[in-house]
Formats: structure tokens, C-alpha cells, sequence
């Protein structure tokens, strides 16, 4: 059964080492699950304008839902954000943001960040996974982080890059792929017969 | 199937003089909108209820009061009536003179009201919002159906032996409509009482409002109220024409991109694109209006909001004309194909009709000395001088 693998990268810049690293974890993720595995990357510097729009709005449109439609539907999710004033970036914090509530519940995520020196690397631990525990989200133990640096010298990088993508292709691959849950449905669940509806309110359920 | 519109009562500069209208300058403005509403030809207008500024809609019967001793004939509603934080007996006692003092011309919507802090000014929880709206509509429907109650609930004081007077007109209570925009417990509240569902429609996809309709009406139909389109569903709208479309583009233009609730945000060519706002002629108008019932079916009500955005009152009346003129095509396009088996909007009318006739359910108090109550006396009288 095709495996589908989401990468998020929030890099602003053109190229961008938060892309190179985003490839890399895809790329490393698929070589673990395999052939059956579909990758789809969204880069959010082109929805940047959607993104603002649904902050305003409150609904995403165009390309920002179908951007939200593939990170619904992903077995796991590989997010990646550079480092802007000690944490993640306004742009992939408001992604996240403006998804629809209970999207990631359950999700295999391997969080990813970059920067200029490797003094922010803590950034993974501080910011991005008490957001993706909020969102619950399961992420990985290993996070990947790169500096500037490791793009030449640090040898390890790999390394942690092959460990962390062995985690999360164990979490995809290893069960039942994750059921979908479409907008029908999420209107249906809520859709609580009314008697039980009236019990809730009284509090007497 | 009726035609309206409907305000939120807000105070909104007007980005083209930058200049903002005064509380009392908005508050008489709404009566003449009502007023013009009705001289186009119009069915229902619909004023909002907020607690905080910019808005002046604080007292809504009060307006609706004034409005309807104006006018004759358009009915008199609201968009919406805050079901979370205003006491039900209240509502029940305000909304229910104000049906005996028009003669029936009124109905109202329930909402929830999203602004955060009105809710702890009014001694509530936004998050118990779904669970007010549930416990206090179930409470004013008893009020308004039982003469004598008997109530424990968790948001207001307990009531034993309460009567809320007036008694409802003819002994039918003002019809209700319940608004949301994409919460699935109003739409099967809706459906459970055999209500009204009215989706706001404007500032959202059509997609949306599609799904919640089609909830409401699939359990109107599994709670035995009629079939799937027989439900009564009411949709909000919005547009800005003139004869002209360029024209229309490039004077409502700074008003949109300023708007309170959508400005700064996505272009005017997106929005109009993404959600039912139409810029344009009165023919565009009227064919993406006559479009609405290809996603939700033939439906009842359809509001317009026209006074927003810091438009001046003249403009807003010039908007109500040219309704008026694309009216009569309206009522034709949306009249043509309807199935005889949908119905209308329920009316004061048709409730008495349904009903078997008016009947008068006055609750005459009991003479604390003689433990009589009135008709009774009469009664005696009558048989004594027989």
C-alpha cells in the first residue's frame, strides 16, 4: 500500500539550506519505507499571501487547501523551519495556525530546523515540539538539526539525518496507514443527536 | 420565498472622506434602511445584537419596535439574536411583546456571538458557547409553549412555576431561525425543533455552506419534520452594483480593501471569486443570486447585506433601488422549477393557519382572595345576569 510522506519547509530564500535539509529528510525517509511511498513537498514562501489571507478570512483557498488537503491526507510528516529570533519563523508557525483543528492528531512528524550557527539548535526542543505536543502531533525522538556548518564539515549530519527518517518511516510504515478524516466527516461527527446534545449542556452527561 | 436584508449594527468609517458617522447618525440610519427595505419591495429586515463598539445594535426589539411602527408590512428579524449570553425568560418576555405589538410581524434568529469578552461581561463561558445555546433555546421553547414552567438548568437560576407573559399572539410563538457558519450542533438543533437553519453564506466558500445545509437537511428529515427539501433554510448574501459594473468595481473598491472583517486581506477580484460577494450590474447580481439554490436547494429566505463597510446611508439606499428593480426577476428565477411540495418561509400566518386558527392563551392570574381567576368570574357573571 503507497505510503504518502508530506515534507513542509518554510525556507524563505532562493536556494534555501531549509530546503536542502527538508530534501534530504525526505529523500533519506522514502529510502527507508521504500518504492511504495509517495513524497509531495509543500514550500510555503509561494502561499505566504494565501496564508495572510487566511488569517483575515478565516478559510485557506486555492493553493493554501490543497496544501492543506495533501498534509491531511499524510501517512507522516517531515516539517522544517529556519531559525528566526530564537524560535520557528512567523510563516511555518502560521501554517500551522490556520489548519484545521484535529489535522495532525495522531501524525508521525520528524521536526526539522536550520540556521546560521549552531547555538539555536535547542530551537527543536523549545519551540518546535511543545507546538507539534499541542497539536498532537507524535514526533519523532530525533530531531534533525543543521547550522551553516554542518552543511560542510559536520560528517554527522547524515547520520542523524538516516536515524530520525528510521524513525519516522517505523511510525508510517510500521501500522495501519491513518485514517483520513474528510470534511463530510469531520461535519458528521459533529453532528450529535441532539437528545445527547441537550445532556452535554445540562451536564448531565 | 422571501427577500430581506440584514445589518450587524456596525460604526465603520468611511474610507473615501474618513470620516465615521455618530451612534445616533447609524441608529436613525437603520430605520430608514427599514424603511426603504420595504418601500423596494423588500420581505423581511433583519438587525443585529452586539454588546461592545463599534456597533450600536445593543437593544434590538427597541429598533425593531420603531422600525415596525413605521412600516406595515415587511417582517422584522434578527441577524442574530445572542441565545449564549442573553437570558431566555428575556427573550422570551422582550420578543414576545414586540409579536403582539406588529401584529405577528416578527421572527428572530438565534446566534452565538463570537466576541470573546462579551461573554464574562454577561456572566458566561465562550466555552461552554455551544451548550448555552442548546440549554437556553430548549428553555425559551418551553416559555414559549408551556404557560406554566417548572426549570433546572446549569446558566440561569432555577424557575418553578413561571409564567412568561405576554402568551405568544394567536397562541403561536414567533418562528425561529438558528445561524451558524460551521457548527454541526446548531445545524441538528435546527433540525431537531423543525426550526429554521440560516447559514451566513458571505464570508466563506460556498463548499461550506453546501455541507452545513445538507446536515441540517438530512436530519430535518430524520426527525420527521418533512423531507430533505422541505427543510426551511435561509442564506445571508452580499453585493455592491450599479448600472455599470466598472463603475460598481471602482467605487466599492476602498471599501472593501477597508472593511472591517475581510480588509487587507485577500483582493477584491479573490473574494469575489472565493465567497457569494457580487461587484457588478444588477443582471450579474441577479444570476449569481439565482445560482445560490444549485448548491443548496430551493430554499426560503435569502438576506442581503447591504449598510457595511462605512458605505453612506445614500449609497445604501441607492443599493436597496436598484434591489428593488432586479426584485420582480428575482421572485420569477427563483419561483421557476420550485417544486409545489417546498414551502415558504413560515409566517405569522401560516403558523395560525397550521395551527387550526388563532386561539388566545392570555394566563389570567388568580385572585389572591378568592382564589378565582378571571374568565371564571366572567363566566359567573354571565350565568348570574342569564
Amino acid at each position: 500500500m503507497t505510503r504518502r510522506v508530506v515534507v513542509v519547509s518554510a525556507g524563505l530564500s532562493v536556494p534555501s539550506s531549509t530546503r536542502l535539509l527538508a530534501d534530504r529528510l525526505g529523500a533519506a525517509v522514502v529510502e527507508r519505507l521504500g518504492a511504495d511511498t509517495r513524497l509531495d513537498v509543500v514550500e510555503l514562501r509561494p502561499l505566504a499571501h494565501a496564508l495572510a489571507d487566511a488569517l483575515v478570512t478565516g478559510f485557506a483557498s486555492g493553493d493554501l487547501a490543497e496544501a492543506q488537503d495533501l498534509v491531511r491526507r499524510a501517512d507522516g510528516l517531515v516539517v522544517v523551519t529556519p531559525v528566526f529570533a530564537a524560535s520557528y519563523s512567523g510563516l511555518f508557525k502560521t501554517f500551522f495556525d490556520v489548519l484545521e483543528q484535529g489535522t495532525l492528531d495522531g501524525k508521525p512528524v520528524l521536526l526539522g530546523a536550520t540556521a546560521g550557527t549552531a547555538r539555536h539548535s535547542l530551537v527543536l526542543d523549545h519551540a518546535l515540539r511543545p507546538l507539534f505536543s499541542y497539536l498532537h502531533a507524535v514526533a519523532v525522538p530525533t530531531g534533525v538539526f543543521a547550522a551553516t556548518d554542518d552543511f560542510g564539515t559536520d560528517a554527522d549530519l547524515s547520520g542523524r539525518i538516516a536515524r530520525a527518517a528510521g524513525e519516522l518511516a517505523d511510525l508510517v510504515g510500521g501500522g495501519p496507514a491513518l485514517h483520513v478524516v474528510t470534511d463530510a466527516e469531520v461535519a458528521e461527527a459533529g453532528a450529535v443527536p441532539f437528545e445527547q446534545l441537550l445532556a452535554r449542556a445540562s451536564g448531565r452527561e | 420565498m422571501q427577500f430581506g436584508i440584514f445589518s450587524v449594527g456596525d460604526v465603520t468609517p468611511d474610507p473615501t472622506t474618513g470620516r465615521t458617522p455618530t451612534e445616533h447618525e447609524r441608529i436613525k440610519a437603520q430605520v430608514e434602511i427599514a424603511k426603504k427595505a420595504e418601500d423596494v419591495g423588500l420581505d423581511v429586515v433583519a438587525v443585529g445584537q452586539h454588546h461592545n463598539p463599534p456597533f450600536v445594535a445593543s437593544s434590538p426589539t427597541t429598533t425593531m419596535a420603531w422600525i415596525a411602527a413605521q412600516t406595515e408590512r415587511i417582517v422584522l428579524s434578527t441577524a442574530t439574536t445572542l441565545i449564549t449570553t442573553t437570558d431566555p425568560v428575556r427573550i422570551a418576555e422582550d420578543y414576545g411583546t414586540l409579536q403582539h405589538l406588529t401584529d405577528g410581524r416578527v421572527d428572530l434568529m438565534m446566534g452565538r456571538g463570537n466576541t470573546g469578552p462579551v461573554y464574562p461581561w454577561f456572566g458566561k463561558d465562550i466555552r461552554e458557547g455551544i451548550n448555552l445555546a442548546i440549554e437556553n433555546y430548549a428553555l425559551l421553547h418551553r416559555l414559549w409553549r408551556e404557560d406554566v414552567v417548572d426549570w433546572q438548568g446549569r446558566f440561569r437560576t432555577p424557575l418553578q412555576g413561571f409564567t412568561a407573559t405576554p402568551r405568544p399572539l394567536d397562541g403561536v410563538p414567533p418562528f425561529v431561525w438558528h445561524g451558524s457558519i460551521r457548527s454541526p450542533e446548531i445545524a441538528e438543533q435546527a433540525a431537531y425543533y423543525g426550526d429554521g437553519f440560516f447559514h451566513n453564506h458571505i464570508f466563506w466558500p460556498a463548499s461550506h455552506t453546501k455541507q452545513m445545509v445538507d446536515l441540517y437537511r438530512r436530519r430535518f428529515e430524520h426527525y420527521g419534520h418533512g423531507g430533505y427539501d422541505q427543510a426551511i433554510v435561509g442564506l445571508g448574501g452580499q453585493f455592491f452594483m450599479r448600472p455599470s459594473s466598472q463603475d460598481a468595481w471602482n467605487e466599492f473598491r476602498p471599501y472593501f480593501d477597508n472593511a472591517p472583517v475581510y480588509g487587507h486581506g485577500p483582493s477584491l477580484e479573490e473574494f469575489t471569486t472565493q465567497t457569494p460577494l457580487t461587484v457588478g450590474s444588477p443582471q450579474q447580481v441577479l444570476e449569481r443570486t439565482l445560482g445560490f439554490r444549485d448548491y443548496v436547494g430551493d430554499y426560503q429566505r435569502q438576506l442581503f447585506l447591504v449598510d457595511h463597510a462605512g458605505l453612506p446611508l445614500k449609497t445604501v439606499l441607492e443599493q436597496l433601488d436598484l434591489l428593488g428593480e432586479i426584485l420582480p426577476a428575482l421572485r420569477a428565477g427563483m419561483a421557476e422549477g420550485r417544486p409545489a411540495h417546498v414551502p415558504d418561509a413560515p409566517t405569522h400566518g401560516s403558523l395560525v393557519a397550521a395551527a387550526g386558527g388563532a386561539r388566545d392563551t392570555t394566563v389570567h392570574a388568580e385572585d389572591d382572595v378568592t382564589g378565582r381567576v378571571a374568565d371564571e368570574a366572567q363566566d359567573d357573571a354571565q350565568e348570574v345576569s342569564a
